[in-house]
């Protein structure tokens, strides 16, 4: 068994987002990387898989150098080997181009990525890589569970789930309660320091997407206080004020 | 040159988000082809005119009554063929969404999700995306001549423009290899207001103190006509199911009206909440990070706010 995870170098969570020259670039300052929560997830399940029943699980990121401590924390979480495309994941095509390119030489039999990434939400990378390699692509897979060549999924839906079947090879967006997030022991950091990480230069692929500029949301007025023993005010607030009831 | 739109149904009616969707290609200029797979209710289908399409393309094999992304992929694709349509417009989704994704691919168009605004088009053709789970937002060229675009709610106004729109059958080829995903059952609560589309949303966290005291909360939302909601916590724990749980790792909502109550606003919960119109926080504790997000505040305990705000919105219908 050949699993194949894509994960992303994001923001943390709590980062506050801001943007420099002229709002055309994400400001970095002060701002810690981590490895996309539900790519952490979709790890998680291939450590998962790996401790069972065996496999291999392959780390891939398109990212320039900077992404390397997030692969390498993957690594220390478990993954046997990584490849960095060495490329600014520029929008959701090319970066689905470069996954597809590596997944079809590879021969993986599970491609796991996260539902979506945390900086451009897409949620669109799997489906494309799906579509790239003529597989079928689910997501969110809030469960999955191997049976010889077949998988059993469980898909988040609006308001509630799907339980599907499908073969493998396949792709799937995880998000939780997939698996619980692993984090890295001592043993599993010294390991990650040599294992193998390759970098490779990507292909090309034009998409018509370009991202021109950035705009933060206007900031929030000042929050008007009621009296608890007041609630009655706070529905005519909401009915003639705020106009939402 | 026509737009095409997908329309989703769910227990027989048009979704919101689709009708919004009519709405906002009508708005970019039209004319618009609307088209609506697996069963629907004719009436439902016609009454798309009201928002803008002109004609109505009903593809309604039996197979496509399960959501399954290839298939309905493959009938988008021959559907904009047929159309000689180069822009496709549906509601992000769990079903729109990858299915934009898969027709995009396929079309070598330029993709782009989480869409919140019309078009500018006077240097290029350059839409509005949020990002960073909504605490920013991009502007994209989609400079391919093909275009995907899927809308995140409340994208367009839904105005009323036209009467009833003329259904047409539409049938296209489904070959098996199209349905290697088999759904073998599903779950979805019913007859409920389901949160994604939810105009008022009323979520409890971690101070409601455990599941059994919500039903004080499912009341407040039933006088609203609300969904329900959690933070993480509370679904981790069991107490409420996951589809509920709101945040950056779970819904994000973009309702009129969010109440929130024992929540305390951590960064991650904010994440899923702030595209809400109005934000309501009921919380316990005054420094609790939340009020910094609202709107509206009260510094008290939920057990004695909930019930007495639900008795004033009776009082005050
Ligand atoms: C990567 C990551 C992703 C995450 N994703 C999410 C997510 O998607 N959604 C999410 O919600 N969280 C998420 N979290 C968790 C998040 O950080 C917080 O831990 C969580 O939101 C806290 O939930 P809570 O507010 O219900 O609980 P608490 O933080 O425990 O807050 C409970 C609040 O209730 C108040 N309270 C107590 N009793 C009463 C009472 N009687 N009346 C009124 N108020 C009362 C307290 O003052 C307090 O403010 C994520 C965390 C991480 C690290
Ligand atoms: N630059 C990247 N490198 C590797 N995997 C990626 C990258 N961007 C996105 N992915 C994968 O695709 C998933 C969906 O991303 P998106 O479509 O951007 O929301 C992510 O959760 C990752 O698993």
């Amino acid at each position: 068994m050949k699993i194949l995870v894509c994960i992303t170098h994001v923001p943390d969570t709590t980062s506050k987002i801001n943007f420099k020259d002229n709002n055309t670039r994400f400001d970095t300052t002060g701002v810690q990387f981590i490895i996309g929560p539900y790519d952490d997830y979709a790890l998680a399940r291939a450590i998962e898989i790996k401790e069972a029943s065996g496999a291999t699980v392959t780390v891939l990121n398109v990212g320039p150098a900077d992404t390397e401590p997030t692969i390498r924390k993957a690594l220390a979480i478990g993954a046997d080997d990584a490849i960095r495309v060495n490329a600014e994941p520029t929008d959701s095509f090319f970066v689905a181009s470069q996954i597809a390119e590596h997944a079809k030489a590879g021969g993986f039999d599970l491609i796991l990525m996260g539902r979506e990434s945390i900086d451009y939400n897409s949620g669109v990378v799997h489906s494309i890589v799906g579509e790239m390699l003529g597989i079928p692509s689910v997501s969110p897979v809030m469960k999955l569970d191997l049976d010889g060549t077949k998988a059993k999924l469980a898909r988040e839906i609006e308001g509630g789930k799907e339980y599907l079947e499908v073969n493998l090879p396949f792709v799937a967006g995880c998000q939780e309660p997939i698996a619980e997030w692993k984090i890295p022991n001592m043993r599993g950091i010294m390991s990650a320091r040599t294992k193998p990480l390759k970098v490779v230069e990507p292909k090309t692929a034009e998409s018509g997407v370009k991202t021109q500029k950035f705009e933060l949301p206007p900031p929030k007025g000042a929050v008007k206080m009621i009296p608890a023993d007041n609630v009655p005010e706070l529905v005519n607030l909401l009915k003639n004020e705020a106009r939402v009831l | 040159m026509p737009i095409l739109v997908f329309v989703e149904s769910a227990e027989g009616k048009i979704k919101k988000t689709s009708l919004e969707a009519v709405a906002y290609a009508h708005a970019m200029g039209g004319p618009v082809t609307a088209i609506a797979l697996g069963a629907a209710e004719k009436s439902e289908l016609e009454n798309l005119g009201k928002y803008g399409a002109q004609k109505v393309l009903h593809a309604s094999d039996e197979k496509l009554n399960q959501g399954i992304i290839q298939a309905y992929a493959e009938v988008l694709v021959k559907a904009l063929q047929d159309e000689n349509a180069d822009v496709l417009v549906l509601a992000n989704s769990s079903l729109g969404t990858p299915v934009a994704a898969r027709v995009a691919a396929r079309t070598g168009a330029s993709l782009a999700t989480n869409v919140v605004s019309l078009p500018e088009t006077a240097s290029g053709f350059v839409v509005k995306k949020s990002i960073y789970t909504g605490k920013a937002f991009s502007f994209v060229e989609l400079s391919n001549k093909k275009k995907v675009i899927a809308l995140k709610k409340n994208a367009a106004e839904l105005k009323e423009v036209g009467g009833a729109a003329q259904v047409t059958p539409y049938t296209v080829q489904l070959p098996d290899a199209l349905f290697a995903v088999k759904i073998l059952s599903s779950e979805k609560a019913t007859g409920e207001v389901l949160l994604p589309e939810a105009n008022i949303v009323v979520s409890g966290g971690r101070g409601m103190k455990g599941p059994e005291h919500w039903g004080m909360l499912e009341g407040l939302a039933k006088t609203l006509h609300a969904a329900t909601g959690c933070s993480k916590p509370v679904s981790d724990m069991g107490w409420r199911p996951h589809h509920e749980h709101v945040g950056q790792t779970g819904v994000k909502v973009a309702p009129q009206l969010y109440i929130a109550v024992g929540i305390s606003g951590a960064i991650q919960h904010l994440a899923g909440v702030n595209s809400s119109k109005c934000i309501v926080v009921i919380n316990k504790d005054a420094e609790a990070p939340f009020f910094k997000a609202a709107d509206y505040g009260i510094v008290g305990d939920a057990f004695e706010i909930i019930p007495k705000l639900t008795e004033a919105i009776k009082a005050a219908k």
